[in-house]
């Protein structure tokens, strides 16, 4: 049972490798790329406000086309039977579009929330919902900051309908429904990497055209799902209220004393059991 | 081996043990009683309501929306119940980890209130999963979402539930004259006190950690990171307080039940009982004034909000306190309960606030439950109390335990 010198190197190269950490690795060897976080950039200067996304969504998750039109000051919202939806609002700047569906958050409040990994973040980005595992607790709901999951409250066997970037696509190779429809290139797929830089670029490309900022950049933690606009985002309907950290970071505080207190608290109890029982003379026949 | 005289007198035992059980199944004592007048239609109905339930999905009895997805089913029955029941870890605590006697004759009532309150209140939360069939998925299985702060909760109520059947299991031995399991159930306690009381802080102080990502949601003078440590610390007195009034109801409805000698320890008791809900309650009080200066919360105090939470810190923490301090000086017992009330008061609209009233409390739809998701919510605690009856009436709970049983007693 000794350790032969091949062995014994082996056991050297990956302490070693632990240590010094994974991007090391990934350094001396640019060749083996790791899956990366896909997303859609959405630029709403160059959206026309068709619709063309949401027949296109839909069409591809079995729900009703919606008959709807984008009216100015009319918000719409998404449902149990909506995905994605586009508004138009009224700005200083004309009239401006905004395109709301899930966020793909890099860290998922509805997936740190969920009890049975039903709402899963992928290794490709998308927060995707598996019914197989889902128990209806909602608790998803309560905890999206952008309250984007949508229960079938009168179904018997009720579904949480939310944007999954078309991930049957994507895992084939290809693009998100709605990507493919736009007939303006207002949606853009890629690896959220390539969108942050390409937002960038628009950015400093087309000065005045567009709010410095990105919308999904380090909002809850950064999205996969990011926005360009024209405007303030709090003229769009955006929420910009939300803390730039993640939501899961809020319970982590909690989750990490549960160990601790599985050791504290018994261990106290038991002391102070035992330290009441030496006062009673009474109990000696016990052992 | 097999003599055919001993197979016979085995049928005849299991015959009588048989007719023990259908005998103790009937009803004891007169039908036509209010309660069973009130109860009985609510509880047909509700079961009505809840066929329908699950036959046409939860919005066809619920008015909940896609904004607040948790509505009175969650925030009283679980949320709130939950915290009344906490008077078991308390009691248990008490009497089993520093022996105080004096409120050994309270313990067995108070685990069997939590042990009900668990199995029907967190109960309740299987009619409010919209896909119920799943609901062993965090159980068994490879589908556990370990990050999630309700599956620590959901984990930390059946155990619980587990630990405060073992605590009550002797008197359910005692009922079934079982010598030998009785012997062993009652070493258990000891093991099931200490887990039980370390599952309940965790999971009381869980259900307001589940509240800690609706940080956008919540108005913000009852969020803060803080929410755990506040609903743990409140269960406290919430317990209490429900075993205070909960106690006097007993007193007069299972008086036949209680001997003389409980019944003159009762008013001791109360004030015991009086003077821990007083310093919790400070303690309580005393950490939400921290929350509300550390988190500069005077700001929103000018509005309809601000009303309502002063109305609760004041009206329904402060007023109590006071009253169980003044209580527990002047052995005033009419005072205690009076507190007790108020506290309880106090508690759903502390728990009430959190997770439904101050839950979207600008959303342009707001939610206010259906009268089904009250029926339905009477239903349950109707049911409970049945229950409650049917145990008291034949088991040693609030009577003395017989006396082959009382030399386990430690």
């Amino acid at each position: 049972m000794g350790i032969d010198r091949r062995d014994f190197f082996k056991t050297l190269a990956v302490t070693g490798l632990s240590v010094i950490g994974y991007e090391a690795l990934g350094a001396s060897n640019p060749q083996a790329s790791e899956t990366e976080f896909h997303g859609v950039l959405y630029d709403s200067t160059r959206c026309v406000g068709c619709q063309s996304c949401e027949v296109a969504c839909a069409e591809a998750h079995d729900l009703p086309i919606p008959t709807d039109i984008v009216e100015p000051g009319v918000i719409r919202k998404t449902s149990e039977k909506q995905r994605c939806v586009v508004n138009s609002y009224d700005t200083p700047k004309g009239e401006v579009f905004m395109r709301t569906a899930c966020m793909h958050c890099n860290e998922p409040a509805c997936a740190a929330a969920c009890l049975t990994q039903a709402m899963y973040k992928t290794k490709e980005g998308p927060v995707i919902w598996r019914g197989d595992k889902c128990m209806g607790c909602r608790y998803c709901m309560v905890s999206c900051p952008f309250g984007v999951p949508k229960f079938e409250y009168h179904s018997a066997n009720p579904k949480i309908q939310k944007c999954d970037m078309c991930y049957d696509r994507i895992v084939k190779g290809g693009k998100p429904a709605c990507v493919e429809s736009c007939p303006a290139e207002a949606l853009f797929f890629g690896t959220r990497r390539a969108l942050i830089a390409e937002a960038h670029r628009r950015i400093v490309e087309n000065p005045g055209t567009y709010v410095d900022s990105i919308y999904g950049e380090s909002v809850a933690g950064g999205t996969g799902y990011v926005s360009l606009s024209p405007v303030p985002f709090n003229q769009v309907g955006l929420n910009t209220k939300l803390q730039n950290s993640s939501y899961p970071a809020l319970t982590k505080g909690f989750l990490y004393s549960v160990p601790s207190i599985f050791v504290i608290v018994p261990s106290l109890l038991l002391g102070i059991h035992e330290a009441t029982k030496n006062k009673q003379p009474k109990d000696e026949d016990h052992d | 081996m097999t003599s055919p005289i001993y197979s016979i007198k085995k049928e005849k035992q299991s015959a009588s043990t048989w007719r023990f059980f259908i005998s103790e199944l009937k009803p004891k004592g007169p039908w036509l009683t209010w309660f069973n007048v009130i109860s009985i239609p609510i509880i047909v109905l509700g079961v009505v309501l809840i066929v329908i339930r699950f036959a046409r999905g939860i919005g066809s009895i619920t008015n909940l929306t896609q904004d607040v997805p948790w509505g009175l089913w969650i925030g009283f029955d679980v949320v709130t119940g939950v915290a009344f029941a906490g008077g078991a870890y308390i009691l248990t605590f008490m009497v089993y980890i520093l022996k105080l006697k004096k409120y050994q004759s309270i313990v067995r009532v108070t685990v069997l209130n939590g042990f009900l309150a668990y199995l029907f209140y967190a109960g309740a939360l299987l009619l409010d999963l919209g896909r119920p069939w799943n609901v062993i998925n965090p159980i068994i299985g490879n589908s556990f979402g370990t990050s999630s702060v309700l599956f620590l909760v959901a984990w930390h109520f059946l155990l619980y539930m587990l630990a405060e059947l073992i605590e009550f299991s002797p008197a359910i031995a005692e009922w079934l004259s079982a010598r030998r399991a009785h012997k062993i159930l009652s070493t258990l306690t000891l093991g099931a006190v200490i887990f039980g009381i370390t599952l309940s802080t965790l999971h009381q102080s869980g259900l307001g950690a589940l509240y800690l990502m609706a940080k956008p949601k919540i108005h913000p003078l009852w969020y803060s990171e803080f929410i755990p440590l506040l609903f743990v610390v409140s269960s406290v007195f919430a317990g209490l307080s429900m075993v205070i009034l909960e106690g006097s109801i007993s007193q007069k409805v299972f008086s036949d039940q209680i001997s003389p000698k409980n019944h003159k320890a009762h008013n001791s008791i109360l004030t015991g009982l009086s003077r821990i809900c007083a310093f919790t309650m400070f303690a309580y009080l005393f950490l939400q004034i921290l929350v509300f200066i550390h988190g500069k919360h005077w700001v929103y105090i000018n509005s309809p909000m601000g009303y309502w939470f002063l109305l609760e810190m004041i009206g329904f923490v402060l007023v109590p306190m006071l009253l169980f301090f003044y209580s527990s000086r002047t052995n005033n017992t009419l005072i205690t309960k009076l507190a007790a009330i108020l506290a309880i008061i106090g508690i759903i609209l502390n728990r009430l606030n959190v997770s439904v009233i101050g839950f979207q409390w600008d959303a342009a739809v707001h939610y206010v439950p259906s009268w089904m998701e009250i029926v339905v919510t009477l239903t349950i605690i109707f049911t409970e109390l049945w229950i409650f009856r049917w145990v008291i009436n034949r088991m040693p709970v609030l009577r003395e335990s017989p006396s082959w049983a009382k030399n386990h007693h430690e």
